[in-house]
């Protein structure tokens, strides 16, 4: 299928649907309104309270809001996660030791720990921050761990017939093998740590995405709702394109599933 | 006057412990002396624990019993005289071939800027000087075996360790990686430990061709010297009337372990 009918259907799917939205909550069908307006708004409310939200500028703070704390959630978990994985797969006794709790750790569902972290840190940005640590963190350290521990014996032989210490080692082996790991998680890391963010947020916040659907919600405004959705859903696809690009630029040595060779 | 010993391994015996606590011995007393500025290669069935060997040699391994010296010295640790080429993918994926080639020289600390050029000189002269820029995954098998090859030879090691090398590639470019390894390998002779199941490949490229019998406790059972002249071109040097003739010789000794280390293997299989 050539690119532009495949987008032109795209486009056709979004189309039939907002125009079914539109005419299910306004036209009657048999008498009867099939999506009632309090609990489905419709599509030009939404719309509208969009473009109040851009066009008075509020939105931006939310926005600078969920952005500076998903970037904060994504840089210090991933660090926390390369170092503790790291350290983990080149001590197998400090990994053993540590195992059962990690995994009890991972095993808890973060969103009971927003509670604790708004109780400690307050209801700024930092209990958000800390909620998508916990969730980025245990994503990049069970990669890198991963990675490390998963190094090529015949890369690792060479390394060392070619006369590598073992800083070298570290340095030309280890890391960059813990790296692609981590990047290879990139996508999933930051949409956790957007997760963290907007969770925490409409749990308890005075600002943000999360806390401007959980306001609407609070008075039963489904138009607010939904506009804080799709704004959310846009913001979550610019930064994945932007991860993308990141990716691009980082493994390009990386084969992908569509080259011929292996 | 002699010339000196590069690599001697003398009754050098090679064993495993295996998960349940017994004792599996791969190579019995092997006893070989590799001289400066010789190609030796080692033939043997699957499983007979040449590369095991060679693995000694290079250091990776300890022998259980008996030695091993480079150039009259005892071998402790790393072999830091052999270059070793690997029968698997070994370059780092995430060079560039180029980086790749450079990383040998990098290591001892030489300077980048000074390494580069050195690397594209080592690519070019493994034909491959376009392709500096490419990550290994973007080459072929052969592209990825001459990298490699370029990558330990740079370092300029005094031994060359190779573990069935061109065993995963195809049969015309084996003989072309062949020709090229003898090309350089003509050069400067380095003393060459060549491991492959090959005997046609072996006799082609050796001064002498060794070989064991199969494993466990697999021995070297034979030992041949190959006076066809040199350089030798492996297209030619196949037709040759004296290549035959060794050929047979050497096949009637191999071809008896090669049906042994089969059964063995089939009788394993069928254990299991």
């Amino acid at each position: 299928m050539s690119r532009p009918t495949l987008l032109a259907l795209q486009i056709l799917v979004a189309v039939v649907c907002i125009v079914l939205w539109q005419v299910l909550s306004t036209v009657p069908v048999f008498g009867k309104i099939l999506l009632p307006p309090f609990f489905f708004s419709n599509p030009l409310d939404v719309f509208s309270q969009i473009v109040k939200w851009f066009s008075s500028g509020v939105i931006w703070k939310h926005l600078g809001i969920t952005l500076t704390e998903s970037i904060l959630a994504f840089v210090i978990g991933s660090t926390g996660g390369v170092l503790v994985g790291f350290w983990f797969a080149r001590q197998p006794l400090v990994a053993a030791v540590f195992d059962p709790y990690v995994k009890m750790v991972n095993a808890l569902p973060r969103v009971v720990l927003a509670p604790i972290f708004a109780l400690w840190l307050g209801l700024g940005i930092w209990s958000k921050v800390a909620l998508g640590v916990t969730l980025v963190f245990f994503i990049v350290f069970f990669n890198v761990y991963q990675g490390v521990k998963e190094v090529s014996r015949t890369v690792l032989d060479n390394g060392r017939m070619l006369g590598m210490s073992e800083r070298q080692l570290m340095q030309h082996v280890y890391w960059p093998s813990a790296l692609s790991w981590m990047f290879s998680s990139l996508h999933t890391s930051v949409g956790f740590a957007v997760v963290g963010a907007v969770v925490g947020e409409y749990l308890g916040s005075a600002a943000g995405l999360g806390y401007l659907i959980q306001q609407a919600e609070g008075v039963f405004d489904v138009a607010g709702v939904f506009a804080g959705m799709f704004v959310l859903s846009a913001f979550v696809i610019l930064i994945d394109y932007g991860v993308t690009l990141v990716e691009r630029r980082l493994l390009v040595w990386r084969p992908t599933a569509s080259d011929g060779r292996g | 006057m002699s010339t000196p010993t590069a690599v001697a391994l003398e009754d050098a015996k090679v064993a495993f412990r295996l998960g349940d606590g017994r004792v599996y011995t791969a190579v019995e007393k092997a006893h070989l002396a590799v001289a400066q500025g010789e190609f030796v290669a080692i033939v043997g069935p699957t499983g007979c624990g040449k590369s095991t060997l060679l693995n000694v040699a290079a250091g990776l391994l300890k022998p259980a019993a008996g030695s091993v010296k480079i150039f009259d010295r005892p071998l402790a640790g790393l072999n830091r005289d052999a270059g070793y080429l690997f029968q698997a993918d070994a370059l780092f994926p995430w060079k560039t071939a180029l980086d790749n080639v450079a990383i040998g020289l990098e290591i001892q600390g030489t300077s980048r800027a000074e390494a580069l050029p050195r690397a594209q000189k080592w690519l070019t002269s493994v034909g491959l000087g376009a392709f500096g820029g490419r990550y290994p995954h973007m080459l072929s098998g052969g592209q990825r075996k001459r990298v490699a090859l370029a990558q330990v030879l740079i370092r300029d090691p005094k031994i060359l360790l190779m573990d069935e090398p061109f065993g995963p590639l195809d049969a015309q470019t084996r003989q072309v990686m062949g020709n090229l390894l003898l090309d350089l390998w003509n050069a400067d002779r380095k003393a060459v430990l060549f491991v492959t199941h090959d005997l046609e490949e072996a006799i082609a490229l050796a001064d002498r061709v060794v070989i064991m019998s199969a494993g466990p406790s697999s021995r070297i059972i034979g030992d041949w010297r190959v006076s066809l002249p040199r350089p030798r071109d492996i297209f030619e040097v196949r037709l040759d009337k004296e290549f035959h003739a060794l050929h047979r010789e050497i096949w009637s000794v191999l071809k008896d372990e090669v049906m042994k280390g089969y059964a063995q293997s089939t009788q394993a299989a069928e254990a299991v």
